[in-house]
């Protein structure tokens, strides 16, 4: 049995740790070591293509992330003030942002957006004084729109698991004591929910910067880091991917962690 | 008033880039495509009737998610119940987190990695070394399902563990005080009582691998097709956005019906359709 279980952990990690003991091969073929070299770490982060492309991912994910953390506590702390069918309702349609396959995500955001624009962008052009016209197209914009749909259903998810753990008691006593409906939560609710709303972000943050069918739909002329890593994985399997690879994976590594950390203490409550 | 204001952007947000478009592909699917690409309006069943056209796509789909799904079923059930009932228990959250962490990083590295060991410089190489020379592994229907296993695993094992873990171990005792085999204990007490976990691990993962792109086009090279495939060629290469739209469509009703059938079912043996996914 431990055996068994050992071999899975096994199977889970040896792939993933041969790409990170690739990464610092100095040869090129995948099945010798030649050599203990960073030259493809080198090569990678002078690739401009590929910095543009980190960006890109960086400012998307901080947004979308940033968004469904400010948005979708929100509506957590909204969700426990209405009734039971509005309530059904929300729970629905962000159940539906998660479960509905990424794949028609990107494509559904793109057909409404295509069709969008279409409609926007010649009315723009009539009433828009002088030659300069601002054009709606997708890019950062879509993207962000796209990513944060799934990323607030997540951090709803997760707040409101929270908010449901708490003592109604500590709250009420607030009120007793005349604190004001701002201050009680300021002062009560909110350092009670903080680590679940970090850990929202925390995750939503890292589904953004690893999403690639998502915004391969409704990228535009955007590339984002997983985009340029399929391209190059198309073109050939060179060592430098190793390095990317690697990168992408202890970044996401290091924030799901803090993200476990941060949810740890609801885990034992539940 | 401040919980409109508290819900709105959410609502909003909800509306605009959910619900419309969803209403968008729906719209679409009963169009025709433009002779230029793209959709023209109309009011056809013409998309609908055409979907045999990708029905490799759909067999693919539907034949490999169910066994992708029992694949991970049947590696991911003993470690649940590894972690849930023999593990130590100081140790156990270490090792629940050693599952879930793969989970939430990025997918397309995790396959990346099975395509260059299985890829013509990795394992087929050493194979070479070793006497046998030609062996291809990327780009089988075998490596699509390694594939598979491989990116949905923690997926299939959290669930299971949570619902082992809940099992009440006196259940467990009391059957062997009374004199049962371990065999008739695990198949007769244990089993029965983990399969909401087990449905629920099955629906998810079926689920998402109806809607997967990545493994199949990385690791199947384009000859083992999925649905998010053809969506994608359609989409993004032929512009066929009614067609793509009536498949889009399909699918979703697809994704309903598997999830629907799966809560009935756990709803059935234990009355639970949670999921925990962290």
């Amino acid at each position: 049995m431990r055996a068994l279980v050992f071999a899975v952990y096994l199977f889970l990690y040896t792939p993933i740790a041969l790409v990170v003991l690739f990464s610092f091969n100095s040869g090129r073929n995948a099945s010798e070591l030649v050599g203990f070299s960073t030259q493809w770490y080198g090569r990678a982060l002078s690739n401009p293509f590929l910095m543009e492309a980190l960006q890109t991912s960086l400012i998307i994910a901080f947004t979308s992330a940033g968004l469904a953390a400010v948005f979708g506590t929100m509506a957590a702390i909204g969700l426990e003030r209405v009734g039971p069918r509005v309530r059904a309702i929300f729970d629905g349609l962000f159940a539906a942002a998660i479960v509905v396959p990424g794949v028609v995500i990107g494509i559904a955001t793109l057909v409404a957006l295509a069709e969008l624009f279409s409609f926007v962008n010649p009315m723009l052009a009539s009433v828009w004084p002088g030659t300069n016209v601002p054009k709606l197209s997708l890019g950062y914009g879509s993207i962000i729109a796209a990513h944060g749909l799934f990323s607030m259903a997540l951090v709803t998810m997760i707040v409101k698991a929270r908010i449901a753990s708490l003592g109604r008691d500590i709250v009420e006593a607030s009120g007793d004591l005349y604190a004001s409906p701002l201050t009680t939560f300021r002062e009560i609710v909110l350092p009670q929910i903080r680590p679940s709303i970090v850990a929202g972000f925390l995750l939503a943050f890292t589904f953004s910067f690893d999403d690639f069918i998502i915004a391969f739909f409704v990228a535009g002329s955007k590339t984002t880091l997983p985009i340029y890593v399929f391209a190059s994985i198309r073109r050939g399997v060179t060592p430098e991917i190793n390095a990317v690879a690697t990168m992408v994976l202890v970044a996401s590594l290091v924030l799901i962690v803090i993200a476990r950390i941060l949810m740890r203490e609801k885990k034992i409550a539940s | 008033m401040v919980t409109a204001m508290l819900l709105g952007p959410a609502a909003a947000w909800l509306v605009v880039f959910l619900v419309l478009p969803f209403i968008a592909i729906i719209v679409f699917s009963f169009g025709e495509r433009a002779p230029e690409g793209g959709y023209q309006p109309a009011f056809t069943l013409a998309q609908f009737a055409n979907l045999g056209a990708r029905a490799a796509a759909f067999a693919n789909t539907l034949t490999l998610a169910p066994i992708g799904a029992l694949a991970c079923l049947l590696v991911a059930y003993p470690v649940a119940y590894y972690l849930a009932v023999k593990a130590d228990p100081r140790h156990r959250m270490l090792l629940v987190s050693l599952v879930v962490v793969p989970f939430w990083t990025s997918m397309l590295v995790r396959t990346y990695a099975w395509m260059y060991l299985l890829g013509g410089r990795g394992i087929p190489h050493l194979l070479d070394l070793v006497g046998f020379s030609d062996v291809r592994l990327l780009n089988t229907p075998g490596a699509v399902l390694l594939g598979i296993v491989y990116g949905y695993l923690p997926l299939m094992i959290l669930p299971i563990y949570v619902s082992l873990e809940k099992l009440d171990r006196r259940l467990l005792e009391a059957s062997a005080d009374l004199g049962a085999h371990p065999f008739s204990t695990f198949f007769g007490i244990t089993v029965p009582l983990s399969l909401p976990g087990v449905m629920t691990g099955i629906a998810l993962v079926t689920i998402l691998l109806l809607g997967e792109y990545l493994i199949p086009q990385l690791l199947g090279g384009g000859k083992v097709f999925f649905i998010g495939n053809a969506l994608v060629d359609l989409f993004l290469q032929s512009r066929n956005w009614p067609f793509g739209s009536a498949i889009a469509v399909t699918l979703v009703a697809v994704v309903v019906m598997v999830l629907l059938i799966a809560m009935r079912i756990a709803w059935r043996v234990a009355g639970t359709r949670q999921v925990d996914l962290m």
